[in-house]
């Protein structure tokens, strides 16, 4: 076991699957000589050299294209976008080409590809660096959409979505990069798509939510237990496909719900989830699925994120409501 | 000093010709290395090719094709572009593109199911190297490059040919991926054909640029602009485009001369809107079948009675292929659910069990 920040942990599962598999590519804009922008691709040109790790023109939708064009060839491409705001350039390559190839082909190709991405709020980027747009990712068949919230599952989960044979998009919240440290194991493991965790056990109300959001649900909630309020909290882990069976367990058990997500609230997958939440256990809620959101506008300027971004006094208003609802 | 005029590089992509529209050589030291069984054979393709077509439009109006994007007019830009290509060599054709995926080796019956929209007309045999018809107009362009780059990578002596029409060269996707095979110097060909209307758009409403060969010039790769009624110009160039890919040299752009006889598709569009019955006719002048006819014919190589075998071997063909794809079963839900992923997922296997009772319960 060795402490490691999620950026660390992402650098370790690539290094992992390069080295034991000879199709895996490394490719994207700066990911090379310079490591990427974030360091994460860093060390892996100098120890595998630039016919598995190699830089790029600057065109995400080439990008796309070769990574498609790639795995036709038995490779195994992992490709980055620098940010996740620049993905509509991509945007065919991806949820139009890749995501039905197999379909398209009545299962006769397929794209084991995953695109790596980094997003989220809270570090003051220029515009279209932050955007959360796993939303339209989840509207997309044929895709997987992984978000993780910390450096293990960031690890486990990077190298299912490596070995995965079809399509991931894995994306990277910038916030939680190097905000904090966690016990890594140094050999690979793999976490599970598709499998949520229950990352606190409560019986008052669950509160569902992934990414960036998990760490602060996590403190809102140790509030809420001052107050007596018992919640449970639901890291998703993988968006799509969503883990309606952890939820809907969970709802079944506590009566309450609240999802909250760093998207707006027309954006994410909130909506998405108090569907499912209503087709599944309607009879089972003592009061409505609340959500925490951003507002309904444009990312906000950087020197405006700290009132935008929804937060811990957010969460444990909602929580409360629902709760004495 | 001022910047380079722009006639002095439109100067370099004259086109190249070797058969004039009378079927004469005029450059009788650069006719390819074609056997007379590849000359008849090439002429075979073209025939059977311009008869499909036929018999594809009327079945389209029948009732028993569904898309369907005449291409009556470029079998030589088709056909013996597509003549050059080995059969391990990969092929990203656009959804014009169905003659050459035939000849690259996909079954008649499953372009048929392909132009009915049946996911069996795309589920190619293994040996057949080539994607299914791309319909997001220049996406097969960077997928081809990036077939390329794969080629290259596993250290294969094959290329990827892909194709678009003249309105793709506007396209984003088009220099990313001419501009991608130039930096990683991949065999790629890149083959343009120009049939000088997108849908009712003329060329030169696409672009400034007077010929599109030249937009090779923005990637620093190879360009050439071709005869596209001249099988023997198209197949020259082709081939000397994938020697050079096998040899290392990289990419190179292929601009063809062509024209299509027929409407852009077969989903109601008018061409007289657009274009006159004079531009038409001058066109159909050039047709690449009567020159080429007329050359192999001078050669001893050609006669009434090969023509007639083509075109009956053709009819007796899409007749059988017309058979068979009546005889696929049709598509189930449950047949698209399980294509979905490699393995189905809660949301796909909660779906399953829905329309697997659906389905039972209609039989």
């Amino acid at each position: 076991m060795t402490q490691m920040t999620m950026i660390q942990a992402i650098n370790n599962a690539m290094r992992i699957e390069l080295d034991q598999d000879e199709n895996v590519l490394v490719f994207g804009e700066d990911v090379a000589k310079n490591g990427g922008v974030f360091r994460a691709t860093e060390g892996l040109y100098d120890a595998f050299g630039e016919d598995r790790v190699f830089d790029t023109p600057l065109a995400e939708s080439g990008i796309g294209g070769l990574a498609l064009g790639l795995a036709l060839q038995n490779f195994r491409p992992v490709m980055e976008i620098q940010f996740f705001g620049f993905v509509f350039e991509a945007m065919d390559s991806i949820a139009s080409q890749m995501a039905r190839l197999r379909y398209r082909s009545g299962g006769v190709y397929h794209a084991p590809v995953t695109i790596r991405s980094p997003f989220g709020g809270g570090v003051k980027t220029p515009e279209l660096h932050s955007d959360n747009l796993e939303g339209l990712f989840y509207e997309c068949p044929g895709l997987k959409v992984v978000i993780p919230s910390n450096p293990y599952d960031a690890k486990g989960l990077l190298i299912s979505a490596i070995r995965d044979n079809d399509p991931v998009l894995f994306l990277e919240h910038m916030k939680l990069y190097r905000s904090f440290r966690e016990e890594v194991p140094e050999q690979a493991y793999t976490v599970e798509i598709g499998k949520a965790k229950v990352v606190r056990e409560g019986t008052a109300v669950t509160l569902i939510t992934y990414g960036a959001m998990v760490r602060a649900t996590l403190k809102a909630a140790e509030q809420l237990g001052k107050e007596g309020i018992d919640a449970e909290i639901i890291d998703l882990r993988t968006i799509s496909p969503l883990d309606t069976e952890t939820i809907t367990e969970s709802v079944k058990k506590t009566g309450r719900a609240v999802v909250i997500q760093e998207a707006q609230k027309q954006a994410g997958i909130a909506s998405h989830i108090i569907a499912e939440i209503n087709d599944r256990a309607l009879l089972y809620l003592d009061a409505p699925v609340g959500r925490v959101t951003s507002p309904d506008t444009i990312f906000p300027f950087a020197a405006a994120e700290d009132i935008w971004l929804p937060n811990e006094t957010d969460i444990i208003q909602k929580t409360k409501e629902t709760v004495a609802f | 000093m001022p910047a380079k005029n722009v006639e002095e590089t439109q100067d370099q992509f004259a086109p190249y010709r070797i058969l004039d529209e009378q079927g004469r050589l005029i450059r009788e030291q650069e006719m390819p290395d074609l056997s007379d069984d590849d000359l008849k054979a090439l002429m075979h393709r073209m025939v059977y090719t311009r008869i499909w077509d036929q018999r594809a439009l009327s079945l389209n109006r029948q009732g028993r094709l569904g898309f369907y994007a005449p291409v009556a007019g470029q079998e030589a830009s088709m056909l013996a572009s597509e003549f050059a290509m080995e059969k391990d060599d990969w092929l990203l054709p656009s959804y014009r593109d169905v003659p050459q995926l035939v000849w690259h080796g996909l079954p008649l019956y499953m372009a048929f199911l392909y132009s009915r929209g049946h996911f069996k007309g795309g589920s190619f045999p293994e040996n057949l190297k080539a994607l299914m018809p791309q319909i997001i107009i220049a996406a097969q362009c960077t997928q081809a490059t990036g077939i390329a780059l794969g080629l290259k990578k596993r250290g294969k002596k094959n290329v990827a040919f892909t194709y678009f029409g003249d309105g793709a060269t506007s396209q984003g996707d088009f220099y990313e991926a001419l501009n991608f095979a130039g930096v990683f110097k991949v065999p790629a060909v890149f083959i343009n054909q120009n049939n000088r209307f997108a849908i009712s758009v003329p060329v030169e409403k696409q672009t400034a640029a007077q010929t599109l060969a030249q937009k090779a010039v923005a990637a620093g790769i190879h360009g050439i602009q071709v005869d596209g009624m001249d099988p023997l110009a198209v197949y020259a160039a082709a081939k000397d485009a994938r020697e050079r890919a096998v040899s290392g040299k990289g990419p190179t752009l292929i601009e063809t001369l062509t024209y299509r006889y027929g409407p852009h598709t077969m989903a109601g569009d008018d061409p007289t809107r657009y274009r006159t019955k004079e531009l038409t006719n001058e066109w159909e002048k050039k047709d690449p079948l009567v020159r080429f006819r007329i050359f192999l014919e001078g050669r001893g190589l050609w006669s009434a009675e090969d023509e007639e075998n083509s075109v009956n071997t053709a009819k007796s063909d899409v007749a059988a292929a017309l058979k068979e794809a009546d005889q696929i079963p049709k598509q189930k839900v449950t047949d698209l659910l399980k294509n979905m992923y490699e393995t189905p997922t809660a949301p796909i296997k909660e779906q399953l069990k829905i329309y697997e009772q659906k389905e039972g319960e209609a039989q």
